[in-house]
């Protein structure tokens, strides 16, 4: 026989239940087919023969029911209904199938069933929202990577790399005037000109500005005999030399010696130490001139 | 009862005690080679005195290399001139397999593609880049700090905060500002973890795993604030197919003109499959020498995958996915 009191004294109060969650302030009831989910007299699914439940299965809802007259068929006592999925007509249909039965069930089962239309609804909307993918890591594999690329950063020898770089784009002219220093670059460059020059043509070096010592030096130079004087400005040169052949060589020269001004001229400190340089290399240096017929250069005497 | 038993029997060669491991000792100062073959460490029960034992083992190892080293050098010395060459280290670089993939400067089709890809018109100078720069949600502030350092490191970006809009949203509305990029940098407890770097009018996207994030304040001997000038650009070792596209990425962020008055440079150094970015100011001071003084944020950066188009996680076309496999022992650096 069906004797709830008793039932509820045992369970309720003096002895176990396996499904009673207790913590400080109140107790919970486990049963799937509760439906407040505390534990109370009223709430009991074990200490009540009459009962009513809503459950969801994957979005849909359903009304359980359990009378007293199915009490000895454990198999066949809850009668399932479902519910529409239209809101109002399934409380309609809570009512209707509750009609008689005690303000209590109806009105916690009506409550229960709003609850869960309500997080269905919000489980769908999450859906589309954007979710955040937790993506695991694997910590062996965080740890080899963080030991390589301390060991890549070593092999990297960065400031050494970028200050290369830098060096490079430097010669190579990138930076195109900017910077005044690179006389070395540049007198490296002059020389490999001058070399390619002598084996082409066996011509003299180019003349380079010199100091201002032999401004105005004044030498009788012959026609065929040539020397290699250290004379500064091409325009005293130009003055002093009367042949027309030198004239000729001299502008050839002064050409490219204009050249050489406008390039070295902010390299004035450097000068001297380059001057004397040249002056070495130039005694080793066999001089040829060019001998042209002489109409052009009469325009400049 | 007490731990360190002087009456426990050892495995070594019919000794015990106290007394014993002074034996042993004496032994192995004479002889090396005076344990019985059979002898090994870790045949001996006590902890104390297996530990003990093998520390001896390991001194008396690192005794015999170090002489051997120094009759090494004195041969060495001794040849002079007739020296054999000194020998050259074996490391990861020069041990590689060589890639195929790697990048001819001459190579034609590779010019042909580079001629037609999504970075031409950047290349060739019709657009100019305008970055826009963000946060996965709700960013913590160092990754507000980041974003920040890096919109003054890169010249014409935008930094927007995310308030969750989606991704697949907030294209359509950079495109139609023209913006060229769009950086999303994300986060994971509290440090920037991540970094998804889209070319906006349908163009690739990689993602990139951030780490080692310095900021400017936590730099040793930083100089000033970064300046308004466009910086230089530095692509070290960027190699293969893969590396060379990964690279022309990076060079599209930067505008092409790069004002050499500013004497900025902005350095993205590929090492081992590992990106380095650093932000510099140099100043050259005689030609041979140039010192660097370092500025802005510093981060690596290492590649987890390339997508075809534009960001979309699931139905992108991806051209290439880091495989992340615990078994992988092979130096097979892609992107070098």
């Amino acid at each position: 026989m069906q004797h709830d009191d008793v039932i509820w004294d045992i369970i309720g109060n003096q002895q176990f239940c396996s499904f009673k969650v207790k913590t400080r302030s109140q107790g919970f009831c486990r049963n799937e087919y509760n439906i407040t989910g505390l534990c109370n007299r009223s709430s009991c699914p074990l200490a009540n023969s009459q009962y009513a439940t809503i459950r969801e299965e994957k979005g849909q809802c359903f009304l359980y029911m359990k009378v007293i007259e199915r009490a000895a068929f454990p198999a066949k006592m809850w009668e399932k209904v479902k519910l529409s999925k239209n809101y109002e007509k399934s409380l309609e249909m809570i009512d209707e199938s509750l009609i008689y039965w005690p303000r209590f069930l109806r009105h916690k089962c009506k409550q229960r069933f709003t609850k869960i239309t309500q997080y269905l609804i919000r489980m769908r909307k999450l859906v589309l929202k954007r979710r955040r993918k937790l993506v695991p890591l694997s910590r062996k594999v965080e740890r080899r990577e963080k030991r390589k690329e301390e060991k890549a950063l070593i092999a990297a020898q960065l400031d050494n790399a970028i200050e290369k770089e830098l060096l490079e784009r430097l010669k190579q002219g990138t930076y195109g005037d900017i910077y005044n220093f690179p006389v070395h670059a540049f007198d490296k460059a002059l020389e490999q000109q001058d070399e390619d020059s002598e084996e082409e043509e066996g011509e003299e070096e180019e003349e380079e500005e010199e100091d201002d010592e032999d401004v105005g030096k004044r030498e009788f130079v012959a026609e065929d005999e040539v020397e290699e004087s250290d004379l500064s400005d091409f325009e005293e040169m130009n003055k002093l030399r009367t042949s027309s052949d030198e004239e000729e060589e001299q502008d050839e020269e002064s050409s490219s010696e204009e050249e050489e001004e406008t390039k070295a001229s902010g390299s004035k400190g450097k000068c001297p130490a380059n001057g004397s340089a040249r002056k070495k290399k130039r005694s080793y240096v066999e001089i040829e001139y060019e001998m042209e017929p002489a109409p052009k250069s009469t325009a400049t005497s | 009862m007490a731990k360190h038993t002087s009456g426990s029997r050892g495995g070594n060669g019919g000794a015990d005690g106290a007394e014993a491991k002074e034996e042993v000792k004496m032994e192995k100062s004479e002889a090396e080679a005076a344990f019985p073959p059979t002898f090994n460490v870790s045949e001996i029960k006590n902890k104390q005195r297996r530990h003990s034992m093998f520390v001896k083992y390991k001194q008396e190892k690192s005794k015999l290399k170090i002489q051997l080293k120094k009759k090494k050098k004195k041969e060495r010395k001794a040849l002079g001139d007739k020296a054999p060459p000194k020998e050259v280290p074996k490391t990861i670089e020069n041990q590689r397999v060589y890639d195929e993939t790697t990048v001819d400067p001459e190579d034609e089709e590779i010019a042909f593609d580079e001629g037609t890809d999504e970075f031409s018109a950047y290349f060739n100078g019709l657009t100019n880049p305008k970055v826009l720069i963000t946060t996965s949600d709700r960013p913590r502030g160092r990754t507000v700090k980041f974003c920040e350092q890096l919109a003054t490191v890169i010249p014409d970006a935008h930094v927007y905060y995310r308030r969750g809009l989606a991704l697949k949203r907030i294209i359509p509305q950079c495109l139609a500002r023209n913006f060229t990029y769009l950086m999303v940098i994300n986060e994971d407890r509290k440090m920037p973890n991540g970094l998804v770097l889209c070319h906006l009018p349908d163009g690739p996207t990689a993602h990139f795993k951030i780490s080692n994030v310095r900021l400017r304040k936590e730099m040793k001997r930083r100089g000033k604030d970064p300046t308004e000038h466009f910086p230089e650009v530095i692509l070290n070792n960027f190699t293969t197919r893969l590396g060379h596209s990964i690279g022309r990425q990076f060079a599209a962020l930067f505008p092409q003109d790069p004002q050499f008055v500013g004497r900025q440079v902005a350095t993205f150094h590929n090492q081992r499959d590992f990106v380095f970015f650093r932000f510099h100011r140099y100043i050259f001071k005689n030609e041979k020498k140039v010192g660097i003084q370092e500025l802005g944020p510093r981060f690596t950066l290492k590649l987890r995958s390339l997508q075809k188009g534009t960001f979309d996680s699931k139905f992108g076309e991806y051209e290439w996915v880091l495989k992340v496999s615990s078994f992988e022992k092979s130096c097979n650096d892609a992107t070098t």
